[in-house]
């Protein structure tokens, strides 16, 4: 530790760092602009100024950026001092001789660090009396809007989109007094980042697009603690409601997942939850569908779940309560994962390795530490975005050692960039196809899926000879195999990624092999998988058959009653065997918040709530269980949590009347005892009855405004808020208005930060943890606990077959994902569906570039316009993976191509 | 009188070839150096001759060498020449350029030895386009003749030299700022910490020395250390190139022993003001640099003197202004070019210098209000070094500060009578 004295007063505090985040760290207000606690210190702005003394006697001292130096011990620094706070308000008053103060109509307005800094320094008399410098702003696509006359020129937007997280198509451009940032040309930002910049950018520049289509201030908001839902890496977001809509999802900051950003996907995805699409009310179908009221809803299932054998088919995107919930509602033997069996295979496996504990499945954060990474078989980008960033992070720290030595802290970003300049970590990457990751990697691999898994298991015998080596494997590839090995046995904290995206178990044995061979007694690797969807690790827990068994179960025993919940079958297997299994029952109970294939088919349909409108916890990739809460009451009373409606269901059917149905108890309590293996899921937060000074923590910011009047055109009495009996958030202005315990936060705010800098003050140091620790719980202890073996199915070589095609599902984060496509911009980005095949493959099809092929597969079939990608190796075609109109096929999948409509 | 930069600088003929060069003695520091002395040597040497970087901030150019790592075999490391000259009022490395090339060459290439550097620019400003011709042709030459490449006189050092010509921006002269214009980044400058000796060009290890700095080099290692420091009587070592603009009867360049005073300057060298108009203040040492007027005309143009009369030496050419100009104008004239050329990276410059050219202006037009001096003056406080990234507003803010000390009166008049008493 060191002592550094601010303002004559001592303070113990950790060297290094730079003075500017460890004066936040003390609480102190310092005004900055251009450092993030992500991106590290430059120096443009001049804002942090502060004085720097020699030494105690030192009076006159000299002003230095706070976050261009370091902490070392015995330092005398102000903040105070009268010059260094003149400068400060000066600063500002530079910043603003150009702002044009359109506040009152900017979205930024009220929840904006220009706004906070400004009234921090006290700067508020205009002396330039000049004309203002104006600019041209830009169409950037569905997602930000562009108002760039706002800029301060802090350059945190390009650092963060270029430097950061490897975009090309926004910069800064001119120079003097008019740098601009933008982009060469109007057009849609490319990176699947950009959302970022809202949040970056400390003035009203770059704004959400989606939350400005239905604009609400931040601090009209009812907000909770949420995770985003649309792919596997469990983001902490915070999502806002206003009139019954949700109106925009930010990152909430987690230290140990997604840190300060979450990807476009997650920002942008919500509008389901307002979609019209929406389920609105019960169905029951008798010869036409008719709404139900809940007598003639139970009555209808007093039919059902009484007379009738029942199965439960359970769902990866939906929380542990609601698939526990039906678990008990149709009884253990009758309830079924709701995922083909390959991807239940593919899961057994993941867990059998996650539970063996011999190598390590680590954060993101931890993710960001690793120096040399290997990727078997996943886009990351597509596929796992946040982790692409990650791995970015990762890739580029690893020149800090030599920083180390010549005394540049890992805090000087300029300093780190121009020693490190192209010097990087080693990444490998085996995908079928070019990969955006693939400019950080050496050589990219393009191989098909099995010949990712033999070079996986090759690298895995050069670390161990007790790894099986694969047979027949071209000098070249053995060549690569061999320097993959010597590169990860070189670093010092390596990393393997690899996943379910290909449906190819032989990659994941051949990853975990590697990882295996590289943990040691002391240190074990890191392993990386990449599942499916939001919750598929906690489904897979619950250790329940595929729908393959579903479906043997409807042939063999008489079975007539089929309950689905939120999954939409056609996803999950090839149209045919789907169909077969929804006709094949009297009755198919569908609970879902949007009509799609399989809900069109049910007898009866319930309506439930996203996970706007509901609680529930869920299990990332790494095996963290996550909680989220209910942001709003939702209007239409039928829009109650699948746990609800499955528990009044399971004590309907122990013939309680519908009149006398409880809430349901603490089903997370009753799912750890009946599965030890969510030991710890159900202390994820403070219980319901938690209150700080008697009072719950409120939804609602102290600002919020209109309550009254809000509803004034339908009832002039203002309505009760709705109560939350599921935990100790409330839905109102009122309540605790202090810091909520981590896993409770449901905005962030400070006294006088009112913009998400306000985080600062929610850390236990500045980039650290949330106060109280980071909230989620690794479900899985990583003790070595049981003997794991090589694995050595090793697939043979691969080889194109004639006329048949290796069909690959390429996810894409826009379009693969089946929730955030009703969002009108993520549809914008959506790929129309297409087939890629190699050059090679085209030619003898007869195929140029958009042609049309017809692609058979599973006895559909298909018109798509060809895509050529050179790197694809020959036998394999790639089509967008679940796009919307290209769902209904069991994976992995072979198909036939022929030109033309023949 | 010694003039080892310029003596065999003559414009009336062509500059000097490989051949010129040669016969006056040219390349024999390179081979003395290579041939004969350590590295380490020559560094010691170049710091007892006390050589002081003739680029503006004159600090010792043996010192800047020896913070160059050097127990690192196989390193790459660079060697740039900052020919950006770009510096309003400032022409003298143009005759270094453009009158003998090859002697830049030459003490590129012993002090690229110096610091076992092996690979080395010439970063020149774009409109030199004669020296530019002149350079490459050198350069040319120099492979040729085996003073450049592989294995150089057979020492086993080996050096490449490249030429770079700039797009013309001002920031591109400041060091950093031309390590990532080099690099193909945008001109903005970098911090020091860490120093361009230990992470520069593309991250590694490179000096950055002036175009004349650099041709004192050959001199040195040819002569001494001694010889150089007797060059000059006073408390700096060496010559220095001065120039002088502005009405006076003969402007030009001349090297003279570091030194010389203003007043000999400007009545001797370059025969006194105009006729009709009479001496007002002078920019000793380029744009950026403080107002000296009558009083100072004795002191000595060298480092401290200048210092302690409230200037800096700068670049040495000195802008002379008379009383026929108006010192608003030229001084908003100067704040237009700081204000143009800065880099957009940090607030102070870049929102600080438009402002105060505005008021300027303002003031010029005869729209001046009283307070606009406050303002001026905060300007020139906030701006001061330190406050802001680099040196360029603190520059910018000298003849200002200075001008609002001398010429008050002056500024307080255009204010009051609602225009400029000069037009
Ligand atoms: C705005 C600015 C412009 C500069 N332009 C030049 C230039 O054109 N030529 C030059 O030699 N030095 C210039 N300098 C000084 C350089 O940064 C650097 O100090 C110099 O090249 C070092 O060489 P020396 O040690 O040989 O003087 C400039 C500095 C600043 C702040
Ligand atoms: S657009 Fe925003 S982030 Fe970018 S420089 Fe301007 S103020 Fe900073
Ligand atoms: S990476 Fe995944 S979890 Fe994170 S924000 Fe994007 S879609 Fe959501
Ligand atoms: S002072 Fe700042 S804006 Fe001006 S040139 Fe230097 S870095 Fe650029
Ligand atoms: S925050 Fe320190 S200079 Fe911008």
């Amino acid at each position: 530790m060191a002592t550094i004295y601010i303002d004559h007063k001592a303070y113990e505090v950790t060297p290094g760092k730079n003075v500017l985040e460890t004066c936040l760290t003390l609480g102190f207000d310092l005004p900055y602009f251009c450092w993030h606690p992500a991106m590290g210190s430059v120096g443009a702005c001049r804002q942090c100024a502060i004085k720097l003394f020699k030494d105690e006697e030192d009076t006159k001292g000299r002003l230095v950026m706070s976050c261009m130096e370091t902490v070392k011990d015995n330092m005398y620094l102000s903040i105070e001092d009268p010059s260094a706070r003149a400068f400060r308000t000066q600063v500002i008053e530079w910043l603003m001789t150009n702002h044009p103060h359109d506040c009152a109509v900017c979205d930024e307005g009220g929840s904006c660090h220009l706004q906070d800094m400004t009234v921090m320094t006290g700067h508020n008399y205009r002396r330039f009396q000049f004309p203002k410098r104006s600019y041209k702003n830009q169409y950037l696509g569905p997602f930000i809007n562009h108002e760039m006359n706002r800029c301060i020129q802090c350059y945190r937007c390009v650092r963060f989109y270029k430097d950061y997280a490897g975009g090309k198509d926004l910069d800064v451009f001119a120079a003097h007094n008019h740098v601009y940032f933008g982009r060469a040309a109007d057009g849609t930002l490319e990176s699947e980042f950009s959302g970022n910049l809202a949040e970056v950018c400390p003035t009203g520049v770059f704004t959400d697009k989606s939350l400005k289509s239905h604009y609400t201030r931040k601090w009209d908001m009812t907000m909770a603690p949420s995770i985003c839902q649309h792919c596997s890496l469990g983001c902490n977001i915070i999502a806002g409601e206003r009139y019954g809509e949700l109106r925009q999802i930010t990152n909430r900051y987690n230290g140990a997942v997604n840190g300060y950003f979450i990807c476009d996907r997650g920002r942008f995805g919500y509008e389901f939850v307002n979609s019209i699409n929406r389920i609105q009310q019960p169905l029951v179908r008798a010869h036409i569908p008719e709404p139900a009221d809940k007598d003639s809803l139970y009555r209808q299932l007093a039919i059902i779940l009484t007379k009738h054998r029942t199965i439960g088919i359970a769902s990866p995107r939906a929380s542990l309560e609601a698939n526990f919930a039906l678990r008990q509602l149709v009884g253990k033997e009758n309830f079924y994962q709701g995922v083909s069996e390959t991807e239940a295979q593919l899961m057994r496996n993941i867990l059998l390795t996650l539970n063996a504990g011999h190598t390590h499945s680590p954060s993101l954060k931890e993710t960001e530490a690793a120096d040399v990474v290997f990727i078997l078989g996943e886009d990351l980008t597509n596929s796992a975005p946040m982790l692409a960033l990650a791995v970015r992070q990762a890739i580029r720290k690893v020149p800090f050692e030599k920083a180390a030595q010549i005394s540049i802290p890992t805090w000087h970003d300029a300093a780190l960039r121009e020693l490190a300049q192209e010097e990087k970590g080693e990444l490998f990457i085996a995908y079928p196809t070019k990969t955006k990751l693939d400019e950080l990697a050496g050589k990219p691999l393009h191989l098909s899926p099995d010949e990712i898994a033999r070079l996986g298991y090759a690298v895995a015998a050069y670390l161990n000879t007790n790894s099986p080596a694969p047979e027949g494997l071209s000098k070249h590839s053995l060549k690569l195999a061999r320097h993959i090995a010597d590169s990860l046995k070189k670093a010092k904290n390596s990393l393997i990624i690899c996943g379910t995206s290909l449906f190819n178990e032989a990659i994941i044995n051949a990853a975990t092999n590697i990882a295996m061979a590289l943990s040691g007694e002391e240190k074990k690797a890191n392993l990386s998988f990449i599942v499916p969807e939001c919750n598929s690790m906690g489904l897979a827990m619950m250790d329940a058959p595929s729908l393959t068994y579903a479906m043997e179960a409807l042939e063999n025993r008489d079975i007539d009653t089929v309950i689905v919940l939120e999954n939409d079958l056609y996803r999950r297997g090839g149209k045919k065997e789907i169909d077969l299994l929804l006709e094949q029952r009297k009755n198919l109970v569908v609970l879902d918040h949007l009509h799609h294939e399989t809900s069109n088919k049910a007898s009866i349909l319930i309506p439930v709530a996203t996970f706007a409108e509901a609680e529930g916890t869920i299990v990332n990739n790494e095996g963290r269980a996550q909680r989220f809460f209910q942001v709003f009451s939702p209007k239409n009373e039928n829009f109650r949590e699948s746990w609800s409606w499955l528990d009044e269901f399971r004590q309907f059917q122990n013939g309680i009347s519908p009149e006398e149905l409880q809430e349901p108890g603490n089903l997370l309590a009753g799912m750890v005892r009946l599965m030890p293996q969510f030991k710890g899921v159900d202390t994820l937060s403070p219980a319901a009855d938690f209150r700080i000074s008697g009072q719950k923590i409120p939804r609602e910011p102290h600002r919020y405004s209109g309550r009254t009047a809000m509803l004034a055109n339908i009832n002039v009495s203002e309505p009760k808020p709705p109560e939350d009996h599921h935990s100790a958030l409330s839905f109102t202005m009122e309540g605790y208005k202090g810091m909520p315990p981590a896993p409770l936060i449901p905005f962030f705010w400070a006294p006088g930060w009112n913009s998400v800098q306000s985080v600062n003050k929610y850390q236990t140091e500045v980039g650290g943890s949330l106060r109280g620790g980071d909230p989620g719980e690794r479900l899985f202890s990583e003790i070595r606990s049981a003997e794991r073996r090589y694995q050595n199915h090793i697939p043979p070589t691969f080889i194109p077959s004639a006329g048949e095609w290796l069909i690959l599902p390429l996810p894409h984060i826009f379009g693969s994902e089946e929730l955030s496509i009703y969002s009108p911009g993520i549809n914008e980005r959506s790929p129309k569906p297409y087939i890629a095949i190699n050059r090679k493959d085209a030619k003898n099809l007869n195929a140029v570039e958009n042609d049309l092929v017809q692609l058979r597969i599973q006895d559909q079939s298909y018109f798509l316009p060809v895509r050529i990608m050179e790197e694809l190796p020959e036998g394999l075609a790639g089509i967008p993976y679940q796009i919307p109109g290209l769902t209904g096929i069991s994976w992995p999948a072979k198909g036939i191509l022929t030109k033309g409509n023949t | 009188m010694e003039r080892p930069l310029t003596q065999h600088i003559n414009f009336n003929r062509s500059s000097l070839n490989l051949k010129d060069y040669q016969s006056v003695g040219g390349y024999q520091a390179v081979e003395k150096a290579l041939t004969s002395m350590a590295p380490g040597d020559i560094t010691k040497m170049v710091i007892e001759a006390d050589l002081k970087g003739r680029g503006g901030a004159g600090f010792s150019t043996g010192t800047k060498w020896s913070f160059v790592p050097m127990n690192t075999l196989g390193q790459t490391k660079y060697l740039i020449a900052n020919a950006d000259e770009m510096e309003p009022g400032t022409f003298k490395d143009r005759m270094l350029l453009e009158g003998n090339p090859h002697q830049l060459i030459e003490g590129m290439i012993v002090a690229a030895y110096a610091i076992q550097a092996n690979i080395s620019y010439v970063f020149l400003r774009w409109a030199y386009k004669k020296a530019a011709w002149l350079i490459k042709h050198a350069i040319e030459e120099a492979y040729t003749a085996g003073y450049l490449g592989k294995n150089i006189l057979g020492s086993g050092f080996n050096l490449e030299m490249h030429l770079h010509t700039g797009i013309g921006r001002y920031m591109c002269g400041e060091e950093t700022a031309l390590l990532n214009a080099l690099e193909g980044k945008r001109a903005t400058p970098r911090t020091k910490p860490p120093f361009p000796q230990v992470s520069g060009l593309f991250g590694k290890p490179t000096i950055v020395n002036n175009v004349e700095t650099l041709c004192n080099i050959p001199h040195i290692v040819n002569h001494g250390a001694d010889w150089f420091k007797d060059l000059s009587p006073g408390s700096d070592a060496g010559t220095k190139i001065y120039g002088i603009s502005g009405r006076v009867n003969k402007p030009g360049l001349w090297e003279l022993p570091m030194g010389t005073t203003v007043r000999e300057l400007l009545e001797t060298h370059a025969g006194g003001m105009k006729k009709g108009v009479s001496f007002r203040a002078v920019l000793p040492g380029g744009a950026s640099t403080d107002f000296l007027v009558e009083e100072h005309l004795d002191v000595k143009m060298d480092y401290k003197s200048i210092a302690a009369a409230g200037s800096r030496l700068g670049t040495g050419t000195m802008i002379v202004l008379d009383d026929q100009t108006c010192p608003v104008g030229f001084i908003h004239n100067l704040e237009h070019f700081f204000a143009q050329e800065s880099c957009g990276w940090c607030t102070p410059c870049r929102e600080g210098l438009p402002w105060t050219e505005k008021i300027l202006l303002s003031i010029e037009n005869g729209t001046g209000r009283p307070e606009d001096l406050e303002l001026l003056e905060m300007h020139t406080k906030h701006l001061g070094p330190g406050n802001t990234f680099c040196a360029l507003a603190p520059g910018a803010m000298e003849p200002l500060q200075s001008g609002l000390k001398y010429f008050r009166a002056d500024f307080e008049k255009h204010i009051k009578e609602k225009k400029c008493p000069w037009r």
